[in-house]
């Protein structure tokens, strides 16, 4: 058994353990989570990583993650993989993959942007850039996820 | 197809159908009836050339148009949103023509009402009507698009004709000759695009040696106000401005284009020359404008 899935086992009986989440991310992607107040959250920040040398993991009890989370925890931390537990078991392992096709997660940052003067959804798509970037379906503006705010 | 917004939503095979329909209106092969149907030219941000281009071109096919120019007079004063605005319009009107310094304004439009919209410039983004009209004016004056040298001078950063017209031409296998001072170079994610697309551009700071070899030169206005100190602009000003003496050692199929208006980027004994083409480039507009109504009503 790898340290790894002992945290991920061992520590919670049943939710989801977002691993491998780029170290610095960890609030990023907290911000993403539709918490209540009323799950346990262990946030582990900076640990060694064989795979991405430093990481950060998110484990929560009793949470499945929306379609939505799921897809903005994506944008900002592209590694990340969701594991999710039940009585102490993996039963599901997850890679993240950005969407193709991004609706109403983010927030262009461009201030003529129609998006951010009338109440309608953003649309982004991926482009094939390298590193990846996002495209405005209304203002036609590429950026990369870094540059972008991701809709709460 | 359905509206015009972008030229990136644009086929080659559209283009190419475009630059037929316009050619033949213009030869008179095809003569658009447009009796009985009004297009409604919202000009949110105030334009006179484009407005009245589009106004001169409904009215060449016996239509007719309702005109909103600036907001001043409309209910968009009053509060009433771009959404209702629009809707509003469209249960009046057969086809909406609309500029607004909001970018993705036209692409909002064209989701939201049920008749087609053409996109007459959005902000920085685009100004895909100046683009194809200028296509058409290459095609007619060098009878192709393929394999063309074109040189692109001027403010090449903040000028989103030269932002459409080069994606356009990239479809065509261009050669391109970027001339603008170093702070008003073609923006990055443009080049990265043409890089992506193969397409071969250099860029220089001088027009007067870099134009013997162009099939077009393509020249913007580089405005004073994008100069923090004005003494630069009066320093590099010659560089960007085109004179007859310049032009003895041209090819004999070379145009100068301009999408108007011009200031003094291009000196006026250039107008007497076969050279110049900025006047009639105006007249291909209002062809081209036919053209794309012609089509989005279906009338062609």
């Amino acid at each position: 058994m790898s340290r790894i899935k002992q945290i991920k086992v061992n520590a919670i009986k049943n939710g989801t353990v977002i691993d491998h989440i780029t170290a610095g991310k960890v609030r990023k992607v907290l911000d993403i989570l539709e918490l209540d107040g009323t799950e346990t959250v262990m946030i582990g920040m900076n640990l060694s990583s064989k795979k991405l040398n430093r990481k950060d993991i998110i484990k929560i009890e009793n949470k499945e993650l929306s379609q939505d989370e799921v897809n903005s925890i994506a944008l900002v931390a592209p590694n990340a993989r969701l594991t999710i537990i039940n009585d102490f078991e993996v039963v599901k392992k997850v890679s993240l993959e950005i969407p193709e096709f991004i609706e109403n997660l983010i927030i262009c940052p461009n201030p003529k942007c129609i998006t951010n003067s009338e109440d309608i959804k953003s649309k982004f798509r991926l482009t094939k850039d390298e590193p990846v970037k996002v495209r405005c379906h209304y203002c036609e503006k590429k950026y990369l996820i870094d540059e972008v705010k991701i809709k709460k | 197809m359905k509206n015009l917004i972008s030229m990136r939503d644009l086929s080659k095979e559209e283009i190419l159908h475009l630059m037929d329909v316009t050619s033949k209106i213009e030869a008179g092969k095809i003569v658009p009836d447009m009796q009985r149907k009004l297009a409604a030219l919202l000009f949110f941000e105030p334009s006179t050339r484009t407005m009245f281009s589009f106004d001169t071109a409904m009215k060449r096919m016996n239509g007719d148009t309702i005109i909103m120019s600036g907001t001043g007079q409309t209910s968009v004063k009053k509060g009433e949103s771009f959404a209702d605005t629009l809707q509003t319009i469209a249960q009046y009107s057969d086809i909406i023509i609309m500029r607004s310094s909001i970018e993705g304004a036209a692409r909002f439009a064209s989701e939201i009402v049920d008749i087609p919209v053409v996109n007459a410039g959005d902000g920085a983004n685009q100004h895909p009507t100046q683009a194809l009209l200028d296509l058409y004016s290459i095609v007619k004056t060098q009878g192709t698009l393929e394999n063309l040298s074109i040189g692109l001078a001027g403010d090449l950063r903040f000028g989103r004709t030269v932002h459409s017209l080069a994606q356009a031409m990239a479809l065509f296998n261009v050669k391109f000759k970027f001339i603008s001072p170093s702070f008003l170079k073609m923006p990055q994610y443009i080049k990265d695009d043409l890089k992506s697309q193969k397409i071969e551009f250099e860029e220089y700071e001088n027009i007067e040696d870099n134009i013997d070899d162009l099939d077009v030169l393509y020249v913007t206005r580089i405005q004073k106000e994008r100069f923090a100190d004005p003494e630069d602009y009066e320093k590099l000003k010659g560089s960007y401005i085109l004179e007859r003496s310049m032009l003895s050692n041209v090819k004999d199929n070379f145009k100068v284009m301009h999408p108007l208006p011009r200031v003094d980027e291009i000196h006026t004994d250039v107008d007497n020359t076969e050279f110049a083409y900025y006047f009639p480039q105006a007249k291909n507009g209002v062809y081209t404008r036919q053209a794309i109504i012609s089509i989005l009503l279906g009338e062609v």
